[in-house]
C-alpha cells in the first residue's frame, strides 16, 4: 500500500489533479474487470439459472413463468434421485477414503524415508493427469475382457473376477476406487506440510512422556493439525460434487443409469434432451449442495478469524 | 553418590564430529551448567543425555545404571523444553497427566501428583486452559510442571528462559532456583547465557567446540578461568586481554597510550618455564581509580596511566573505554569516581585478581 504524500506543494500546478485521482482511482480501476466479470458469471447467471429453472423453457430458453413444476418432475425422475443418492456415497467414500490414503501416505514419508522427493512425486502425479484420461486409462483396467482380470486369468487364475464397471451395484465402487487413487496424492501433500510444521519438540516431549508412536500421532501430532483434515475435506467435496469428467470417462453413467451423476444428469437434460428448465432445476440442486458445504465453511473461518483477533 | 555420569562420550554426524570426548558428573542434586556458544554442542549433549540422540561411543550412567540403549521413557528423566513443547490441543491439566497417562498410573494418583505440582508452582487456576491462552511465563510454569510431575531421578531443562522478555527471564531465573532449593532434584541446564549459568549453577561446564573446556564452580570458573575462551566467555563486559612481556620474576611489563611500558608488580612470582611474553587478564571490576588510600586497602595494585576515550554511565556502575598501547580496555567505576572523557586517569589494576595465559595454548599459567 502507497503511503500518502503528507508534503504540500508550493505550486500546486506542479501535480495536476487528474494525476491524483488517477493514482486513487488506479486500483479500482485494475479490480473492474475481474470484478464485473464474476459478477456476469458468478451472480447474474445463477440468478439466471434460477429463472430459467422456473420457467417452461424446452429446447430454448423461454420465459413462461410455471412455479416449481420443474423441481416437482425432477424429484419424480428415479434417474435423479439415483443420481442424488451417488452423489452423496460417492462422496463420503471419496473424501474419506483419500483422506485416509492420503494420510498414511504422509505419515510413511514423514518417517523419513530415503528417495523421499521420488516417493512424493510417485503420489502426487496422479493429480497431474485429468479426469478424462484417469477415467479412460482405468476404464481399460476395469474392463473384463483387456484389463485386470483378463491379465490375472492369462496369469492362470482362470476362476479370477474383477469387473467392478459390469455390475450395476458395484459400478459406483469403481468411481470410488478411482477417485481415491486420483486425489489421495493430493491429500498426502497437505497432510505432510501439516506434519512437517508440528513442532519436533512436541514428539520429542511424548517420547519422554512414555507414548507409543501410535498414541503420539492419535493425541499429539493429528490434533495439532486438525484445520487441515477440515481444509482438504471441503476442497474434496467441491470436486466431488462437480464430478463429471471423470465418471464420463470412466462408465459414461452405466451400466444403466447405475453411476449416473447430478452433473451428468444435467448435461444430459439440457443439451441431449432440450428440457432446459428440468436442467436449470437440476444445477440449482447441486449450488443447494455445494453451498450446504461451503457456507458453514466459510462462516467458520471467518469465525476462527475474529476470534484469533480477539485473542490477539 | 553421582546421579549423573558422563564418560568419554563422542557425537559424530558423518564426518562432522560434535561432540570429542565429553567427561562429567553430576552428585545427587546438583545443578548443573552446561554453557557455551551456539553450535559447541551443548544440546546435543543434553539430548543424549535424554536419550533423544544416538551415542557414538562413550557411556552415560544415570545413578548406577548405563543407559546407553534405554529409550527415553525408560531413564527416570524428565525434560523443559526451549520451546516448552505443550501439547497445544490439551488442556493444562491433561499437558501434566499425558506422561502418567502413557504409563498406565492410576486416576487417583493422577489427581492427586497434578493437586501437589499445581500447589508448589501456583498454577491451579490455569488447569483447565489451553496452551495457547497462557503468557509466556505461565506456559514456562506448566512445562516446568509437567516434568515435575514425573519426580524423576533426573531434570534436564533446555535453555528454557530463552523465549521469554528480559524482565520475566530473570523473575524465572530466581523461580527456577528456589524450587531447585525446595525440590532438591539433580539437574542439568543448558544455556548460552553466562549470567543464567552463574546465578543457578552449583557447578559449571563452559563448552567450546564439541568439548568441555572447564567444569568446576561459578567462583572458580570466573576467578581462575582455565584458558582465554573460558576467560572470554564467562562475564560481561569481557576479559580485558593485554599483551604483556616478562619483566623479572615477579615482573611484567605492558605497552601504555604514548608508547613506553609500564612495569606492573605481580603479588607471586611466575611459575617457572612461563613464556617472556604472556597475555595479562583483567575483569573490568579490578580497575580501579588509583588512590593511596586504594594501595593501603590492597597491596598488590599496580598503577598505569591511560587515556579515557569513552565513557558509559548505565546509572548503577559507568564503563570506561581506556586506551593501553594499540588497544582499548574496558574498566568498570563507581559512577562517583568515574573518571571523565578526555581525562588522562590513573589506574589502579588488582594484579592479585589478574590472570596470566600464555598466549600459544592460551591456556592459564
Amino acid at each position: 500500500m502507497s503511503t500518502p504524500d503528507l508534503t504540500v506543494p508550493v505550486a500546486a500546478s506542479a501535480a495536476p489533479p487528474w494525476r491524483e485521482r488517477l493514482t486513487t482511482m488506479a486500483p479500482v480501476l485494475l479490480l473492474a474487470p475481474s470484478l464485473v466479470a464474476s459478477f456476469i458469471y458468478v451472480f447474474v447467471f445463477t440468478l439466471w439459472t434460477l429463472y430459467l429453472s422456473l420457467s417452461n423453457s424446452s429446447l430454448l430458453p423461454t420465459y413462461g413463468f410455471v412455479g416449481v413444476d420443474n423441481y416437482v418432475s425432477l424429484w419424480a425422475n428415479r434417474r435423479w434421485n439415483i443420481a442424488y443418492t451417488n452423489l452423496f456415497l460417492f462422496s463420503a467414500f471419496y473424501i474419506l477414503g483419500s483422506m485416509a490414503v492420503g494420510l498414511l501416505l504422509a505419515i510413511l514419508i514423514d518417517q523419513r524415508v530415503r528417495g523421499e522427493a521420488i516417493w512424493r512425486t510417485i503420489f502426487l502425479y496422479p493429480l497431474a493427469v485429468s479426469f478424462i484420461v484417469t477415467g479412460t486409462v482405468w476404464s481399460w483396467l476395469y474392463n473384463p475382457v483387456d484389463g485386470i482380470q483378463a491379465f490375472v486369468r492369462g496369469l492362470g487364475w482362470s476362476d479370477f473376477s474383477f469387473a467392478l464397471t459390469a455390475n450395476r451395484n458395484t459400478a459406483i465402487y469403481a468411481v470410488i476406487i478411482t477417485g481415491i487413487w486420483q486425489s489421495s496424492g493430493f491429500a498426502m501433500a497437505l497432510f505432510l506440510a501439516g506434519l512437517r510444521s508440528v513442532d519436533p519438540d512436541l514428539v520429542k516431549a511424548a517420547q519422554i512422556d512414555g507414548a507409543s508412536t501410535f498414541r503420539t500421532y492419535r493425541k499429539v501430532i493429528l490434533p495439532t493439525i486438525a484445520p487441515i483434515f477440515l481444509a482438504v475435506a471441503v476442497i474434496q467435496i467441491q470436486f466431488a460434487i462437480k464430478t463429471f469428467d471423470l465418471v464420463a470417462a470412466l462408465t459414461r453413467g452405466g451400466p444403466g443409469v447405475s453411476t449416473t451423476f447430478p452433473a451428468i444428469y444435467v448435461y444430459d437434460l439440457m443439451f441431449q434432451r432440450g428440457q432446459i428448465g428440468e436442467g436449470a432445476a437440476a444445477a440449482m440442486m447441486m449450488l443447494a449442495a455445494l453451498a450446504v458445504v461451503l457456507v458453514p465453511y466459510s462462516l467458520w473461518i471467518v469465525w476462527r478469524r475474529q476470534a484469533e483477533g480477539r485473542d490477539g | 553418590m553421582s546421579a549423573l555420569t558422563i564418560r568419554n562420550l563422542h557425537k559424530r554426524y558423518g564426518a562432522v564430529e560434535v561432540l570429542t570426548g565429553i567427561n562429567l558428573e553430576a552428585q545427587t542434586g546438583e545443578f548443573v551448567a552446561l554453557v557455551g556458544p551456539s553450535g559447541c554442542g551443548k544440546s546435543t549433549l543434553l539430548a543424549m543425555i535424554a536419550g533423544l540422540e544416538t551415542i557414538t561411543s562413550g557411556e552415560i550412567w544415570i545413578g548406577d545404571r548405563l543407559v546407553n540403549s534405554v529409550q527415553p521413557k525408560d531413564r527416570d528423566i524428565a525434560m523443559v523444553f526451549q520451546s516448552y513443547a505443550l501439547y497445544p490441543t490439551m488442556t493444562v491439566r491433561e499437558n501434566i497427566t499425558f506422561g502418567m497417562e502413557s504409563r498406565g498410573v492410576p486416576r487417583a494418583d493422577q489427581a492427586e501428583a497434578v493437586k501437589r505440582v499445581a500447589a508448589l508452582l501456583q498454577i491451579e487456576q490455569l488447569l483447565k486452559r489451553k496452551p495457547g491462552q497462557l503468557s509466556g511465563g505461565q506456559r514456562q510454569r506448566v512445562a516446568m510442571g509437567r516434568a515435575l510431575v514425573r519426580d524423576p531421578k533426573l531434570f534436564l531443562f533446555d535453555e528454557p528462559l530463552s523465549n521469554l522478555d528480559a524482565k520475566l527471564r530473570v523473575d524465572m531465573r530466581t523461580e527456577i532456583k528456589k524450587l531447585h532449593h525446595r525440590v532438591g532434584k539433580t539437574t542439568v541446564y543448558v544455556t548460552h547465557d553466562q549470567v543464567e549459568a552463574m546465578t543457578l549453577a552449583s557447578r559449571i561446564a563452559v563448552m567450546n567446540q564439541g568439548s568441555v573446556q572447564q567444569f568446576d564452580t561459578p567462583k572458580s570458573i570466573y576467578e581462575r578461568p582455565a584458558n582465554m575462551f573460558v576467560a572470554g566467555f564467562m562475564g560481561s563486559p569481557a576479559m580485558n586481554f593485554i599483551p604483556a612481556r616478562l619483566a623479572g620474576p615477579a615482573n611484567i611489563s605492558v605497552r601504555t597510550a604514548n608508547g613506553s611500558d609500564a612495569t606492573l608488580a605481580l603479588p607471586t612470582p611466575v611459575a617457572a618455564g612461563a613464556p617472556d611474553n604472556l597475555i595479562l587478564g583483567v575483569r573490568p571490576e579490578h580497575i580501579y581509580r588509583f588512590t593511596t588510600d586504594l594501595k593501603s586497602r590492597k597491596p598488590a595494585v599496580a598503577s598505569l596511566e591511560a587515556p579515557v576515550e569513552l565513557v558509559e554511565p548505565t546509572g548503577a556502575e559507568t564503563l570506561a573505554v581506556l586506551r593501553l598501547g594499540d588497544l582499548e580496555i574496558t574498566g568498570r567505576f563507581e559512577p562517583d569516581t568515574a573518571p571523565t572523557m578526555g581525562e588522562m586517569v590513573t589506574l589502579g589494576i588488582d594484579m592479585s585478581r589478574a590472570c596470566l595465559f600464555d598466549p600459544t595454548t592460551k591456556a592459564l599459567l
